[in-house]
């Protein structure tokens, strides 16, 4: 009987037996290239990598990460100081100039110099991530610290209304909630705080829950001290690392939803220097062939994001060295 | 007079671990309470401080029944009894020095004032020198820090005491200083103890009566 199942079944398996082996491929060449490696010179190095639970890249990772947002942040702090951009300096005899030594990313679309507008681009940008990783960061330490300390139908509560924000597409509730401002840095700011203390408040919930159980909580209780006394000197302290890990590995994403809403005309007004307004204008231009007013932004939105997130693994690894650090983006 | 009665606890309603047990100490006295591990007797010990809420039965206290258990408990029946844990590690919060280890009950009772001179009167009669009191719990040993914890007990003067395998991760010098240090506090303030263990001859020796875990569950 040719039974259609079967007949689906088998294929799905055979599909399985071909992924498996171009899985197997790029592995076999990752072991002979690990073999090659196993000089003498590099087994201690290599070692201590293994040991760190880290492949032997991670090194190499977190120097350049580090060496990256070093950079990033001395560029932010000291090209405005040199090279005041006179932000509405429209040089039209100068418009879509391929990279040149005058200027090494080329120019816009009615001419501006595009390094001097991706650096304040990106100075918009971290100022917007930084603040609002940091207020979503608060909301989250205090919706997930009061749930965790209340427990009962206070922590059901609390953890609803949280599952119902998280089933809303947050970019979704993001654009819903800038749309009700006048467009600007604030609102921007706003829409990523709301939207991004979900994942903060359970950790911290989780956090707290775990610390709650724990005999010095008794002994605190026995002394005569306050819920409030107790959550604010025994429990909050206890979760203030996992709370700042969640704030910098937000930074990067903030970005990038920053960026979001610049690229679909919700954010930052059109005239600001904002890597997504660059991104966005930059689209027309792009179909004509001229790749760089693209590009340019871009790698200012995907290189620093991914510099600091580098870092924050490092943090995450110290923190709970049984998680491998990952993007959380 | 502090009265268990027919007191019946565990963490999963379905299955107690503590099954119908009654008990009564009376002020000034010492009751040591044995039994293997497992049996319940730690759950036991926290109802009777009002730290663990149990699923039927009552804790009188003084001639009254207790208002509620953990934070719904009223601050003066709480702090009616000083409680030592088992492993002083867990009990002392990591990020306290010693000596704000030792004070926080009063802090936390608005008693801040009285705290140089409780400390400088208590760190002795438990063994701790004043260099060890500004250091934080990683940097002792677990018996200098059971004994700030011991302090930290004693600190609002507790009318009962209740000592959860206080010992059990102590050496012999440092269980008899322990030791000394309660009897010589109840032999001052008249205070009662309930003192959990696994160690008949410990418990026989400071405790003057001692029950076994099977005889008062019939």
């Amino acid at each position: 009987m040719a039974d259609p199942l079967a007949e689906t079944a088998q294929r799905t398996r055979e599909t399985a037996e071909t992924s498996r082996k171009a899985v197997e491929t790029p592995r076999k060449a990752a072991e002979t290239a690990r073999k090659a490696m196993e000089t003498p010179g590099a087994a201690h190095w290599h070692q201590r990598a293994a040991r760190r639970g880290g492949r032997g890249t991670r090194t190499l990772r977190v120097r350049t990460s580090a060496v990256l947002v070093a950079a990033i942040v001395l560029a932010v702090v000291a090209v405005p100081l040199l090279f005041p951009l006179d932000g509405q300096a429209v040089d039209l005899a100068a418009k879509l100039r391929a990279p040149s030594p005058a200027h090494p990313f080329g120019t816009d679309e009615v001419g501006r110099d595009l390094l001097l507008r991706c650096v304040y681009g990106l100075r918009v940008s971290l100022l917007v991530g930084v603040v609002a990783a940091l207020a979503a960061t608060v909301i989250g330490t205090a919706v997930g610290a009061l749930a965790g300390a209340l427990g009962g139908w206070a922590d059901r509560g609390v953890m609803r209304v949280v599952d119902l924000f998280s089933s809303v597409p947050h970019l979704l509730l993001g654009i819903f909630i800038v749309a009700m401002f006048r467009p600007g840095v604030w609102p921007v700011i706003i829409s990523v705080a709301l939207t991004h203390w979900l994942s903060t408040a359970r950790i911290v919930r989780a956090e707290v829950l775990s610390l709650r159980s724990r005999p010095y909580i008794d002994a605190a209780v026995s002394g005569g001290a306050s819920r409030w006394r107790v959550t604010v000197r025994h429990l909050l302290p206890g979760v203030l690392p996992q709370a700042g890990l969640a704030a910098v590995l937000m930074v990067p994403h903030a970005i990038w939803h920053e960026s979001a809403l610049s690229f679909l005309g919700l954010g930052l007004p059109a005239h600001e220097a904002s890597l997504g307004n660059m991104v966005n204008s930059a689209r027309s231009s792009l179909l004509a062939g001229d790749w760089w007013p693209t590009l340019f932004p871009g790698l200012f939105i995907i290189v620093p994001t991914l510099a600091i997130a580098g870092l924050a693994g490092v943090w995450r690894e110290r923190i709970n060295p049984r998680r491998r650090s990952e993007l959380m983006l | 007079m502090l009265e268990l009665r027919s007191i019946t606890a565990g963490y999963d309603r379905d299955h107690p671990v503590v099954r119908d047990v009654s008990l009564r100490i009376a002020p000034g006295e010492a009751v040591g309470l044995l039994g293997p591990s497992g049996c319940g007797k730690s759950t036991l010990a926290r109802v009777a401080a009002l730290l663990h809420r149990p699923d039927a039965g009552t804790v009188i206290l003084d001639g009254e029944p207790a208002t509620g258990y953990r934070h719904r408990a009223s601050r003066a029946q709480r702090t009616a009894y000083g409680v030592v844990f088992q492993q002083p590690r867990l009990s002392a919060d990591p990020r306290l020095r010693l000596a704000d280890l030792i004070t926080e009950p009063l802090r936390a009772t608005g008693r801040r004032a009285e705290a140089p001179a409780r400390l400088a009167e208590l760190a002795p009669t438990v063994g701790l020198s004043a260099d060890l009191l500004t250091r934080r719990p990683h940097e002792v040993s677990d018996g200098q820090l059971q004994r700030a914890c011991l302090a930290r007990a004693l600190i609002l003067r507790p009318r009962w005491l209740i000592c959860d395998e206080m010992t059990a991760m102590l050496d012999a010098s440092t269980t008899a200083a322990l030791v000394t240090a309660v009897e010589d506090y109840r032999r001052e303030s008249g205070a009662g103890l309930l003192a959990v263990g696994h160690d008949r001859v410990l418990l026989e020796r400071w405790c003057g009566r001692t029950v076994g875990w099977a005889e008062m569950a019939s």
